[in-house]
Order: structure tokens, then C-alpha cells, then sequence
């Protein structure tokens, strides 16, 4: 199981590659990378929570592995400033069988976004802002019958 | 304690992290952040709308009626937008 958090941008395809190297029982590897998307930014900035974002992603490793028989994680998530085309993050697994390996990368990415201690701040023509959460994001993740984020009072 | 704040609440409080002694009386995150409010402008402003603002006690997510005793690192951020 691999969990990184970088500043440095990441070879999907060695990372990929990596899960099966040197093994004949993995039968199934999915992957999702998440990209930084032009839609009239200029660049955006990640912030996060050192430390709190290496640990909440282990722990939904952890969680992915005890549902699913997977073989073989990897996460990858970047901060610092991007622009357009750069990759953000990797989420990539490894099973027997495609069934675990696509539902697990699913759990993972749904989970990354609404629990994992990241922050985007978007850089367009002569402003600046923080990316609002989405409920869509939230109701991704609600599915999996896994806790809600709380909030305070 | 050591406090921390990410992102927009950063932002609004003016710092990354600080050293507070809270009162006796102020025993859960939800007390913490109402006892912060009163601490000035740029506290109030931060947490003006408490139920968006998520908590975590050494880096683990918690909810607002969490008991702060014994905790040594408390982080106040906005909802999550990583992914």
C-alpha cells in the first residue's frame, strides 16, 4: 500500500505498472487520475493539512482493504500550485478481479474528496477564491454508508 | 493546546497556527469555537457561520459536542475540496 502526499507531479503509468510488477496473481488493476481542468482558471492551489492528510487517507486504505480483497493501493495526492493539465491526484488498485479493483478506486476518490484534509484555491483574471464544497461530492461518498463529515455548532 | 487553522479560516483569523489556554469552563470543540469567536473581529469573522466549519483533534475529524481534555492539537478548516 503506497500513500503520497507531494509536491512533484507523478508517472501514471510506473505507478500503475508498479502494482503488478513482478507478481502473477493480480488480475485487475483500475485507476483514476484526477486533473486539473481548464474552465477559465489560471491556476489553482492545493493546501492541506500535513500529517492529517497522510493519516485520514490510510485510514480509508484501511477501510477500502477491510471490504474488498485488493492486492495492491496506491494514492497519490499533489499540493501546491497547478495549472491546466497538471495531474493532482492517482488513485490506483489492485485485485484479483475487476469487480473489487473498480469499486474500491470508486470508495477511495469518494472519500478523498469529501474527508481528506485538502483545500483548492482558484487563480482567474484579477481574483482569487476557495472552491466551495459540493453536495454532490458529499452524497457520493453518503452512499457507501460510511460517517459524514461533521461540523461544528 | 496548539491550534491550527487551514484555508479560508486561515485566511480570516491572519495565522497559520497558535498557542492557546483556554478556561476550565470551555470543554468542547463547539465551546472552543465560541470562546475563539469572542476573541476578536478576525475570530468572529472566521467562524461567523460555526455549523460550516469542520474540526479535527490530533488529525482526527470531530464533531462539535467533542470533548477537548487532553488534546494537543486542534484544527479548524472549511468543508474539504481536495480530489
Amino acid at each position: 500500500m503506497t500513500v503520497r502526499i507531494q509536491r512533484e507531479d507523478f508517472d501514471v503509468g510506473a505507478e500503475i505498472a508498479r502494482l503488478s510488477a513482478g507478481r502473477t496473481d493480480v488480475g485487475a488493476v483500475a485507476s483514476f487520475t484526477g486533473i486539473c481542468r481548464d474552465d477559465g482558471i489560471a491556476a489553482m492551489t492545493l493546501e492541506h493539512y500535513p500529517g492529517m492528510a497522510e493519516a485520514e487517507i490510510e485510514r480509508h486504505v484501511e477501510e477500502a482493504r477491510s471490504r474488498w480483497p485488493l492486492i495492491g493501493v496506491t494514492v497519490i495526492h499533489r499540493h501546491g500550485r497547478m495549472v491546466p493539465g497538471d495531474n493532482i491526484v492517482l488513485v490506483a488498485t489492485a485485485s484479483s478481479h475487476r469487480e473489487a479493483a473498480f469499486a474500491a478506486a470508486e470508495f477511495l476518490m469518494d472519500y478523498l474528496k469529501t474527508r481528506a484534509p485538502f483545500w483548492k484555491k482558484e487563480e482567474r483574471a484579477g481574483s482569487a477564491g476557495w472552491i466551495e464544497a459540493r453536495h454532490a461530492d458529499t452524497a457520493a461518498a453518503a452512499r457507501w454508508g460510511g460517517r459524514k463529515p461533521e461540523a461544528a455548532e | 493546546m496548539k491550534l491550527l487553522y487551514f484555508a479560508w479560516v486561515r485566511e480570516r483569523i491572519g495565522k497559520p497556527e497558535e498557542e492557546i489556554d483556554p478556561p476550565a469552563n470551555v470543554r468542547t470543540v463547539a465551546e472552543l469555537v465560541a470562546w475563539l469567536s469572542g476573541r476578536g473581529e478576525e475570530y468572529a469573522y472566521a467562524f461567523e457561520n460555526a455549523k460550516v466549519i469542520r474540526a479535527a483533534i490530533d488529525r482526527n475529524h470531530v464533531k462539535p459536542d467533542t470533548q477537548i481534555a487532553g488534546a494537543r492539537e486542534i484544527a479548524f478548516f472549511p468543508p474539504m475540496t481536495g480530489g
